[in-house]
């Protein structure tokens, strides 16, 4: 189980609202993406269900048990909730492995030996493994993203959170980390992705959302927001970026 | 022998050119010295006491040998300038209520150190507290002088690693946090060995003033390589032992200045 809702969320940056009440729901193994203009709040939203940004108002639930409650820990909640940013954010001083092995080390506890196989058969399926010893300023934008990942999943979380991971990247380096995405999908990973990458969106996500000033204007399957969107702004959207 | 493009003959021609201008003025400037200070009225004089070849030669061993003294007295002071400059500047960066005391003293620490005169503050604990009456071995100046060095020192070492905590984007911290680590541990692995390898060469060129610095215990007793050249300079009548005690300073302080501009520029390069 690891469902996530969230309730009338908001959430501003000094008098600047940035979330203005956002309902969202998103079930076990369901792929959701959060589409729309940059500054409309997507990764702010994001940031705000791995507890990075504190809500002003409103509710987010993980499993029913609210996790925004003021004063509440948030380590143990984002132990679940894995993140992935947009500009990768590996630490530089430690090798792409280190990386990975860091938070389960500390917080799962384990010796590198016992922590290793099991990190090093996850390089192995997202093609690095022979680049585990490197350290991310010998990495190209696509493997260090991949690294960022694998980071991310060594903790074993039940959702994941991916903030325009593909953003940053040169064209051409794109695909691999969206082949990777695809592999969690299969796998049946929870997973809530602010993105630009329409074409992705449409093919696998379960559910869409247009955010537009802080608030999900529209949601829906990715046909029906995609093929027939109900909102003109929705349209409008589309079409500049179609 | 491949030949060059137009844009490298120009380039070839104009080093060479600069190269010429340099050389040339240094020349005229270097001549202009060794011409015009003897000429000057009193250059016999001080060309006795200052340069003198034979004073020099007769002292220059023992300076050596004092020397070891103050390479000793670096040696020690400085791992614990390291440590304690590390603590403080984690100290000052504690945002648990509870701790407000222990960041408080912190930051009072490093004001009030970084404000007195070094000298200063190696009287008010080399001669205030032997003062006490303590028994040897707690009477000796090499202890409460170390300890004024290391006090110091630590103040300024605290807020130059605390500038290379502050220098660490947040986007590291935000990732650490994200995989649900403590704050204590965001600090200590993916905070503290960024920043304090970012602050090496600024440290580097703190613990090169502090070898120089280490003469100033010589005001409160130990006889270390400045002290050693005022002995001589009663004795011979000459001022020759300091010119010397300078030119063993600098043996050790130039090639570590130009290395800690070497790590510097390494850095501004790879970061940009």
């Amino acid at each position: 189980m690891a469902d996530l809702k969230l309730e009338n969320v908001q959430k501003a940056f000094g008098d600047n609202p940035v979330i203005r009440g956002i309902d969202l729901t998103i079930t076990k193994g369901e792929m959701v993406c959060l589409i729309g203009a940059s500054g409309s709040g997507k990764s702010t939203l994001l940031r705000c269900m791995n507890l990075l940004e504190p809500i002003d108002d409103g509710n987010i639930f993980l499993d029913g048990t609210d996790i925004s409650e003021p004063g509440k820990d948030p380590q143990p909640v984002r132990q679940r909730i894995g993140m992935v940013f947009q500009s990768y954010n590996l630490f530089p001083h430690m090798t792409a492995l280190d990386n990975a092995m860091l938070a389960p080390r500390r917080i799962l506890g384990g010796s590198r030996a016992q922590l290793r196989p099991a990190l090093e058969e996850m390089f192995t399926r997202f093609g690095l493994h022979d680049r585990m010893n490197h350290f991310p300023d010998q990495l190209s934008g696509g493997q260090q993203q991949r690294v960022a990942i694998i980071r991310a999943l060594a903790m074993q979380p039940e959702i994941m959170l991916f903030d325009e991971i593909t953003s940053a990247l040169d064209p051409e380096l794109v695909g691999e980390v969206l082949d990777v995405l695809r592999d969690l999908r299969s796998q049946g990973m929870t997973m809530v992705l602010a993105t630009h990458e329409m074409g992705f969106a449409r093919e696998l996500a379960d559910k869409v959302c247009f955010l537009h000033q802080g608030r999900i204007l529209e949601q829906g399957p990715p046909d029906q927001i995609f093929e027939a969107p109900n909102e003109e702004r929705t349209k409008a959207f589309l079409s500049r970026v179609l | 022998m491949p030949t060059q493009t137009r844009r490298q003959s120009f380039e070839a021609r104009q080093r060479k050119r600069a190269n010429m201008i340099a050389a040339a003025s240094t020349f005229a400037v270097l001549a202009a010295i060794v011409l015009l200070v003897p000429l000057a009225p009193g250059w016999e004089n001080v060309k006795r006491s200052f340069f003198n070849g034979a004073v020099f030669a007769k002292t220059f061993p023992g300076l050596l040998n004092a020397f070891v003294m103050d390479v000793a007295i670096f040696l020690w002071c400085a791992p614990l300038i390291a440590a304690l400059g590390l603590i403080v500047a984690i100290a000052r960066d504690l945002r648990s209520p509870a701790l407000y005391p222990v960041r408080l003293l912190a930051i009072a620490y490093t004001d009030v150190f970084r404000g007195l005169p070094v000298i200063l503050v190696i009287y008010l604990i080399g001669f205030g507290i032997p003062g006490l009456g303590l028994p040897r071995p707690w009477n000796s100046p090499y202890i409460w002088g170390s300890l004024a060095l290391i006090l110091v020192y630590s103040a300024y070492v605290a807020e130059v690693i605390r500038s290379g905590i502050e220098s660490i984007h947040d986007s590291q911290r935000n990732a650490a946090l994200s995989l649900g680590l403590s704050g204590g541990d965001t600090m200590r692995y993916v905070i503290l060995p960024q920043a304090v390898r970012r602050v090496v060469p600024a440290n580097m060129n703190l613990f090169i003033a502090l070898q120089k610095d280490v003469a100033l215990l010589s005001f409160i007793g130990p006889v270390e390589i400045f002290r050693q050249a005022g002995v001589y300079k009663s004795l011979m009548a000459n001022f020759t032992p300091y010119v010397g005690a300078a030119l063993i300073f600098l043996a050790l302080t130039i090639p570590a200045t130009r290395y800690a501009d070497y790590l510097m520029n390494k850095q501004s390069k790879a970061r940009s």
